[in-house]
């Protein structure tokens, strides 16, 4: 049968997404937020969710909600404060004890991801060495520096943004919009990308910026935020 | 004459050299753009994978899409390129970024580096690219204040807050000095006219050695910028 990665519904998109999955959320500084994804899984509300995301709290992406929700049990992020100088009802769940958190470095955050998708169970990185968020993490010297061992990140569900499609889920992203989403992709059992237009026609091989062999779902969806 | 804001990073931007590929955090640092000298050909490299930093956008010009990490609209220079984000840091980690500009809380002698976690009590951890930009490029020059509001030293023998990364820092670029990290510790290259060499010392906490070419540290007169 011809491949078609088309699906006409936000539901569409998530179905099969259960309890305890851990998923991916692209985005970075107000681009590559999935936002109709993100609304959908609240909608769909799972429990217990791992949210692998690089930042957990940011004003243009609707992360927040679903961990305001309690649907979330732990967050992987480099970025995790709340914008406002009391607590956020995330870091109010976290002073608890209810929702666990990992703190990494941006580009261990990336590299953990990118690892995953790549077969690369863990790898050394000079980044974090002697810091907090290194504590307890082995540690071997290559070239005369120091290096701490990471693990890669894996996931369920990694939900992206992109600008277009075709019926293969061959992505193209506009300017910064690709962030994490082309990593994430890579690294999960189910990739779904929302886009703002599927194409008829097949986007051309050089213009493809991440194969639709990662790709399993696309809905078109126009880009809505906070 | 102590410098202000604008004085702090137009004197950092007078060492950036040409062809260079450059990071600015987020805050002051990225004020370094608005004062390359003429004549240079300098690269902004932005976390989120932008290989050439523009001037900020305006007005209609601004898309959501093209932003830099302070999520700040932006335009791109000529010759400019995007990446993802795992390419964008495998970038800073595998050493291809001459230099980066960053804020800090306190920077030691031995150039150890704090300057993303004020330990708020229960406020969520921030750190974003700061380990990786620290710990990765080629070099890591520090724009800040020489004192805390309160007087306190942020030149220090060991720093108090938790670490961004040991012994990275290369440049200290304050109000009142311009300073660099070598064997013998901190080494003040400039130090600005109206404050001896002993107040410098005695508002840091760290030991100072003069550069025997010690020079006046002077600046044209420019505009304040926001804290």
């Amino acid at each position: 049968m011809a491949i078609n990665k088309s699906v006409g519904s936000a539901q569409e998109a998530l179905a099969g997404v259960a309890d305890g999955a851990t998923v991916m959320i692209s985005g970075f500084g107000g681009a590559g937020f999935p936002n109709t994804l993100i609304k959908a899984l609240r909608d769909r509300a799972p429990k217990d969710l791992t949210l692998i995301v690089n930042s957990a709290t940011h004003r243009l992406s609707f992360t927040h909600e679903l961990i305001d929700a309690g649907m979330v049990r732990k967050v992987v992020c480099s970025a995790a404060r709340g914008r406002d100088k009391g607590l956020s009802p995330f870091e109010q769940l976290w002073k608890d004890g209810k929702i666990e958190l990992v703190c990494l470095p941006q580009g261990t955050l990336a590299e953990a991801i990118r690892a995953g998708g790549a077969g690369i169970p863990a790898f050394f990185t000079p980044v974090g060495f002697a810091t907090d968020l290194t504590k307890g993490k082995e540690v071997r010297v290559f070239n005369g520096r120091e290096h701490v061992l990471e693990h890669a990140l894996t996931a369920d569900l990694a939900i992206i943004r992109a600008d277009t499609s075709d019926r293969y889920g061959n992505l193209t992203f506009r300017y910064t919009q690709a962030n994490f989403g082309p990593a994430m992709a890579t690294a999960a059992k189910l990739a779904v990308a929302e886009v703002r237009l599927i194409n008829d026609e097949p986007t051309p091989h050089d213009k493809v910026q991440l194969p639709g062999i990662y790709v399993d779902r696309v809905l078109v969806a126009p880009e809505i935020k906070p | 004459m102590k410098l202000n804001r604008s004085q702090m990073v137009w004197r950092a931007a007078q060492d950036i050299g040409d062809g260079w590929l450059v990071n600015l955090g987020i805050g002051l640092p990225v004020a370094v753009a608005d004062h390359i000298p003429q004549g240079l050909d300098v690269f902004f490299h932005s976390e989120n994978g932008v290989v050439g930093v523009g001037p900020l956008a305006t007005g209609n010009s601004a898309d959501t899409d093209l932003v830099d990490a302070g999520s700040r609209t932006i335009t791109l220079r000529t010759g400019a390129s995007i990446v993802d984000s795992a390419w964008s840091f495998g970038m800073i980690r595998g050493g291809h970024i001459d230099v980066t500009v960053l804020g800090a809380f306190e920077v030691a002698e031995n150039g150890d580096l704090a300057n993303w976690d004020m330990k708020v009590p229960h406020k969520g951890p921030l750190v974003g690219g700061a380990m990786d930009l620290a710990a990765a490029a080629k070099s890591v020059w520090i724009v800040m204040e020489h004192n805390t509001r309160s007087g306190g030293p942020r030149v220090v023998k060991q720093c108090t807050l938790p670490l961004t990364a040991p012994r990275c820092v290369k440049r200290i670029y304050t109000d009142l000095a311009v300073m660099e990290i070598g064997p013998p510790g901190v080494i003040v290259h400039e130090i600005v006219e109206g404050v001896s060499r002993e107040e410098l010392q005695q508002r840091s906490g760290a030991n100072l050695t003069f550069a025997p070419g010690c020079k006046v540290l002077a600046a044209p007169p420019l505009a304040d910028v926001e804290a």
